[in-house]
């Protein structure tokens, strides 16, 4: 083989091959600018729904939505996910991706279709937010931009198994893949999923953009479409869990309690995450209730077991890590004494106790058919998905960040006490945005609405000034949050360009998908990735009392939020 | 080294079932793919497209 081609790094131990690095920097580098673009559009919508504020006028109002929500829950996650999908192949495997060359073309398709969507945003004739329901149409480059970033996101997803081809084909691992590969395999297919349901209805959509189709059928087109948009959120799911098991090994040397448990769950990932695509149809006449109910509690709750069976198993080896090195005090000790000045611990540890609590009890609860009548299309709904990607998915990816700037990017952090804040900023921020947008919701304000105090319009309506003021509380919490992401971007991208290089040959190019000259790579092929000793079952007492304990509160507060709504919902529906 | 080759060609050890399935990315594809467009999105689909037309 010609020259080197793998580094090794220092602190980590971790490979990195010069092509696989550079497709991973290139693809993190632009999820944070998409980041930094439906950041700030974010913030502008919160501004315009804090009732004492009132920001931006209608119009301009659902095109920042259309931003935020584009820009940010896809682009921003997708591109993050791709960088992702290289370092559980080629890295975690040490092979040499698979192709390069090809890689570089799915990541132009995507640069190139997501500045098209956006560009046909700022043009002002496509604000129909990132659901794009038919008959409201959009400009023919808008779906054309999601078409091409979708293509590029595929090609990612191929190159990804394609390298797993090339390692079990050269034998760089002995057993099976690593669980956090697994993981990645599972967002992997997942995508595939979500792209080829994409293609089926945005095409025609774009056709019919065209004039070349006289219409498309607005049920058939949700049904489809809620398969892209639904299923991509599960993308996050299994990349954010993949992490949190990385971050597990990385920060506390922790192994999996049961590798077979946690592959099952993602099993169920697999199998039937992806068909609870249906409860966002719950209240769409035409789609009997056998198939709403089939898709979103047989198929849903096992796929909520798998959340919880991960929810349970990754603190629970960390507390096993603990405990082995001595925090064996009460139940909490291993907690109290982990690293919480660490972002890449916080940040993690934090998405996954919000993610958990907030985002998968309120998403159980609306999941369920006669319950989601009681918030369905309220601000409730965002209030959800922002505990879920708002913070179970973008603060995990935040805490990789902190890891990878000096692992990958080999600087490192500018402002490493503002960097020790930040998950705390950012999920504080969010809490309170999150918990007053429930409450709001449940008093029945409407999410995607410019105006609650309905000023100019010939029907008027009242809200209560509960929720009214709960809107403004949200919009604290909001630019709280804006403030957390806005310091995330600061020292991402601040670190690329004046961190400390901790590796000679790293220069601003490197930081930007450029690969470091020669002399940084000085391994031709790693030696083989060893069988993790887990494989071989029977590792010894898997005691976890603390996270027991954990669970048993998350169970309560399950059951007594889900009571309390079930309460609510009989006492809007008086029968006599 | 006494750990069995998970590839299943070595030893003549019986890999069980769930761990060929959990070990083949392609077979997880293929499920993974199928079950949604079955379930969901087939049925889905027959259902919205049967619905009659208003006279
Ligand atoms: C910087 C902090 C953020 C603030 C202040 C914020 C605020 C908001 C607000 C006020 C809405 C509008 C609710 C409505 O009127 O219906 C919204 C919608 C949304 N947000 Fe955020 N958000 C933030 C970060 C995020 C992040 C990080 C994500 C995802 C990764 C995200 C994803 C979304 C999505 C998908 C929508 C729905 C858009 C739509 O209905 O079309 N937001 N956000
Ligand atoms: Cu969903």
């Amino acid at each position: 083989m010609a020259g080197n081609s793998f580094r090794q790094c220092p602190t980590s131990g971790l490979y990195f091959h010069r092509s696989a690095e550079s497709l991973m920097k290139a693809h993190a580098v632009m999820a944070v600018v998409f980041f930094l673009i439906g950041g700030i559009f974010g913030l502008l919508v919160m501004l315009t729904r804090m009732p004492s504020v009132h920001l931006l006028s209608a119009e301009t109002f659902y095109m920042a939505l259309s931003i935020h929500g584009t820009d940010i829950l896809i682009f921003w996650i997708i591109f993050f996910e791709v960088a992702v999908l290289y370092f559980a192949s080629s890295t975690l495997l040490r092979v040499r991706p698979a192709m390069p060359g090809l890689g570089w073309l799915g990541f132009l398709l995507m640069l190139v279709g997501s500045c098209t969507t956006t560009f046909s945003f700022f043009r002002g004739n496509s604000s129909v937010m990132f659901t794009s329901y038919v008959p409201m149409p959009a400009e023919p480059i808008f779906y054309l931009g999601l078409i091409l970033f979708a293509v590029g996101a595929l090609v990612g997803c191929f190159l990804f198994l394609a390298t797993l081809v090339v390692a079990k084909r050269e034998k760089t691992y002995q057993g099976s893949i690593p669980l956090v590969t697994f993981g990645a395999l599972t967002a992997c297919i997942i995508a595939v999923v979500t792209i080829v349901m994409g293609a089926i209805i945005l095409i025609p959509t774009f056709l019919w953009s065209l004039g070349l189709i006289p219409n498309v059928d607005p049920l058939v087109y949700r049904t489809i479409w809620w398969g892209l948009g639904h299923s991509s959120q599960q993308i996050n799911v299994s990349a954010q869990v993949s992490i949190w098991y990385a971050v597990a090994a990385i920060v506390f040397g922790a192994k999996p309690m049961s590798e077979k448990v946690s592959r099952t769950a993602f099993l169920l990932y697999i199998l039937f995450l992806q068909l609870a695509s249906a409860h966002h149809l719950l209240v769409d006449p035409g789609l009997s209730t056998s198939w709403k109910v089939f898709n979103t509690s047989y198929a849903m709750y096992l796929a909520v077991l798998a959340s919880m069976v991960h929810g349970l198993t990754v603190p629970g080896s960390i507390e096993v890590a603990q405990r082995k090195k001595g925090f064996t005090n009460g139940l909490f000790e291993w907690l109290r004494k982990a690293p919480w000045d660490n972002p890449v611990f916080s940040g993690m540890f934090l998405a996954m106790i919000i993610f958990g609590f907030i985002g998968g009890i309120t998403g159980v609860v609306m999941g369920t058919e006669q319950i989601n009548l009681i918030i369905h299309n309220t601000i409730f709904v965002p209030g959800h998905f922002h505990a879920t990607v708002a913070v179970g998915t973008t603060l995990t990816f935040m805490a990789i960040t902190y890891f990878l700037i000096p692992v990958l990017f080999r600087r490192e952090l500018i402002l490493p006490q503002l960097a020790k804040w930040q998950p705390y900023i950012f999920a504080g921020g969010m809490v309170l945005l999150i918990l007053f947008m429930l409450g709001a919701g449940t008093l029945g304000v409407p999410r995607r609405h410019w105006d609650v105090s309905f000023s100019d319009a010939v029907l008027k309506f009242k809200f209560a000034g509960t929720a009214i003021t709960m809107l403004g509380m949200a919009g604290v919490g909001g630019i709280l949050a804006a403030i957390g992401g806005g310091a995330y971007c600061l020292i991402a991208v601040g670190s690329l360009v004046f961190g400390k290089r901790l590796d000679e040959n790293a220069s601003l190019f490197s930081s930007f998908g450029f690969p470091m000259s020669a002399p940084a790579y000085k391994v031709s092929q790693p030696d083989q990735l060893a069988m993790s000793p887990i494989e071989s079952h029977g590792s010894g007492s898997h005691a976890a009392p603390g996270t027991f304990a954990l669970a048993l509160v998350f169970l309560v507060t399950f059951v007594v939020y889900f009571f309390i709504n079930a309460k609510y919902l009989s006492s809007l529906w008086h029968m006599s | 080294m006494t750990q069995h080759n998970h590839s299943g060609d070595a030893g003549g050890e019986e890999v069980p079932f769930m761990q060929r399935l959990l070990d083949n990315p392609f077979q997880l594809l293929a499920l993974g793919v199928a079950f949604p467009i079955v379930i969901y999105m087939v049925w889905g689909l027959i259902e919205a497209v049967t619905i009659p037309l208003a006279p």
